[in-house]
């Protein structure tokens, strides 16, 4: 017995052979996944540390000064606050509904194939093409002029499918027993939407929605030509600093901005406005992906 | 029995205890579905009325006589202020844009794999759900951060390192746009990957494959379509960055020749130089042409991938 057993498991050539293969293989393919997680850390780690000497809650709250070579960051965060909720308020509600219709409306039809290929093309466009087509479409054709309304509209229709793609993943999730057990009772389809399904994925919703806001604030392309200015003179600590029909500052367009075009720049502004950006996106989506987990480890069936 | 006790009772009492609901709850609830209905084609609409809007822009310049559709395409003079001689090529663009996404893809097409390999088949459940979402955050950096760290970070390297003369040039464009497009490799990929069933897996292992022979010899095979949409994903979002390649690859219109050229892409383009064109102007109208090109390029990258992942699935 004990000789047959440590037969069985005696280390032959091959096995050892083998052994040393998958070890390569794991170590190579873990080399690969760190070797794209390794940039991201020294890139953050870089930028903050660059970024350091300027970054205080009074650079948040101070106006650009000296033709933006100092100061803060004021004005390009409100703008940006106002360009995301716009177009969240325009985004959401089309999105959802959307989505809605998709998962639980539609069947195997052309028409909807047709739809769900939109979506996927939509999100698929460039941004620079979204930008030429809010200029063409809100700017120019409906006479919104350069303005927060045409750039939150642009950013509304390029974030579209991040809210449909997710809603119609948290609205999947829901057991289709749920509904069948809501349309047994006799309640119609909304009725049973407006009960069953949306009470039980309305945390799923959510997370897309905090999503698009992370992806709305950090695009720039979109709103370089339809609202978005290089430099506008606001009040510090102002937040009504913009009418709807004016043109505001947005901060990635701000770091653009510093970064390329502004001569003499105090070296750490325009680090600590990338900070500020990439601190604030990440943010969005680690709360987006806390809410999920969350979510997840307490659902019910 | 029932029915022996009380004969009549059941009707009777339907049609009263019935509920009704009111004609105005009704009608409601109609026009609700009604606005789902067109929340639900606005997709269709939104990219209807880009191509729409993007090619009204466009059209006029099309029947003019100093223009040609061939030469826009196949020239490399880009002239588009000249006083005396206006030439609106963007062959250079085309280049500019093909030399960066190659690069982006040969640096990003392994690494994203691999990666997605080691998420799907070699990690622990624990590490899986880490690595996940270091990816999704990954893919949340936005491009103008990632166009600055290309401007400050990487061209230094690689002026230090290579000894070119400018930093922004393919190369740093092809790291830049390599890093952003890994993300949505390695997740496409990684679902490809899950699709294959776990049948595959337990007879390879019966069989007594090592893990690196059941990647290469079964899951690969049979993931590959999967795989190459991943990949076909990768090359749209590289095609259609902006700010990164705006920053990162410098402003020389012309054919690049090394790796350490500079070049510019046809978004950059559109980026760089919509500002300053005058509405209406020959010079704004080709420039919305270069869009009706992205577009058309763009669409016919997703809708192939599209198509991969669909016939996945109906398998």
């Amino acid at each position: 017995m004990s000789s047959s057993s440590s037969q069985r498991f005696t280390a032959t050539p091959l096995s050892r052979r083998k052994a040393r293969q998958e070890a390569l293989a794991r170590w190579i393919f873990c080399g690969m996944a760190v070797a794209m997680i390794v940039p991201l850390l020294l890139i953050v780690g870089y930028l903050f540390e660059r970024a350091w000497p300027s970054l205080s809650l009074s650079f948040l709250l101070e106006v650009p000064a000296r033709g933006m070579t100092e100061g803060g960051i004021w004005p390009a965060l409100v703008g940006t606050i106002y360009l995301v909720f716009l177009s969240l308020a325009v985004s959401a509600p089309i999105g959802i509904l959307a989505a809605v219709y998709l998962n639980e409306y539609a069947g195997d039809h052309w028409f909807n194939r047709l739809i769900n290929l939109a979506v996927i093309n939509l999100a698929g466009v460039p941004s620079i093409v979204h930008a030429l087509f809010g200029l063409g479409a809100f700017v120019y054709a409906a006479r919104f002029g350069y303005s927060i309304v045409s750039a939150s509209l642009t950013l509304a229709i390029m974030t579209l499918p991040v809210i449909i793609a997710s809603t119609r993943e948290a609205l999947a999730s829901v057991p289709r027993s749920f509904r069948e057990a809501c349309w047994n009772v006799g309640a119609t389809r909304w009725q049973t939407i407006r009960a069953v399904v949306l009470p039980n994925s309305i945390s799923g919703i959510l997370t897309g929605v905090i999503l698009q806001v992370s992806r709305a604030a950090g695009e720039t392309a979109p709103i370089m030509f339809t609202g978005a200015v290089f430099y506008k003179v606001v009040q510090k600590g102002d937040f009504f600093a913009y009418g709807l029909h004016q043109q505001c500052m947005a901060l990635s367009m701000h770091l653009y901005t510093l970064s390329t075009q502004v001569p003499g720049v105090k070296e750490s502004i325009p680090f600590a406005t990338a900070v500020v950006l990439l601190g604030a996106v990440l943010l969005v989506n680690a709360t987006a992906i806390a809410l999920r987990v969350y979510l997840r480890a307490r659902k019910r069936w | 029995m029932n029915s022996g006790a009380m004969p009549q009772e059941p009707a009777e009492g339907w049609a009263v205890r019935r509920a009704r609901r009111g004609l105005w709850a009704l009608a409601g609830e109609r026009l609700l579905e009604g606005l789902i209905y067109l929340c639900g084609i606005s997709a269709i609409v939104f990219v209807l009325g880009i191509f729409f809007f993007v090619f009204r822009e466009a059209f006029p310049v099309l029947g003019k006589e100093n223009f040609s559709l061939t030469q826009f395409l196949f020239s490399e003079q880009w002239y588009p202020t000249s006083a005396t001689n206006k030439r609106y090529g963007v062959l250079a663009m085309i280049a500019g844009t093909l030399s960066v996404t190659a690069l982006a893809m040969v640096l990003a097409v392994p690494f994203g794999l691999g990666a997605a390999i080691y998420i799907s088949e070699f990690c622990g459940s624990r590490v899986k759900e880490t690595l996940k979402i270091v990816i999704e955050l990954l893919a949340a950096i936005p491009s103008v951060v990632w166009g600055f760290v290309g401007l400050t970070v990487m061209s230094r390297l690689i002026v230090q390192y290579t000894g070119a003369p400018v930093g922004v040039n393919i190369l740093n464009g092809g790291i830049i746009l390599a890093l952003m497009s890994v993300p949505i490799i390695v997740s496409i990929g990684e679902d490809a990957l899950k699709a294959v069933p776990d049948q595959y897996r337990e007879a390879g292992i019966a069989l007594g494959a090592t893990r690196w022979q059941l990647v290469w010899r079964v899951l690969l095979p049979a993931a590959k379509t999967g795989l190459l949409a991943a990949v076909l994903l990768g090359v749209g979002r590289a095609v259609g960055e902006t700010m990164a390649v705006l920053m990162a690859t410098g402003h020389a219109v012309h054919i690049p020749h090394s790796l350490l050229d500079s070049v510019r892409t046809l978004t950059a383009n559109i980026a760089a130089e919509l500002g300053e064109a005058p509405e209406g102007s020959d010079h704004y109208r080709v420039l919305f042409l270069t869009g009706v090109l992205l577009f058309t390029l763009t669409f016919i990258v997703n809708l192939t991938a599209d198509f991969i992942v669909r016939g996945i699935r109906k398998k």
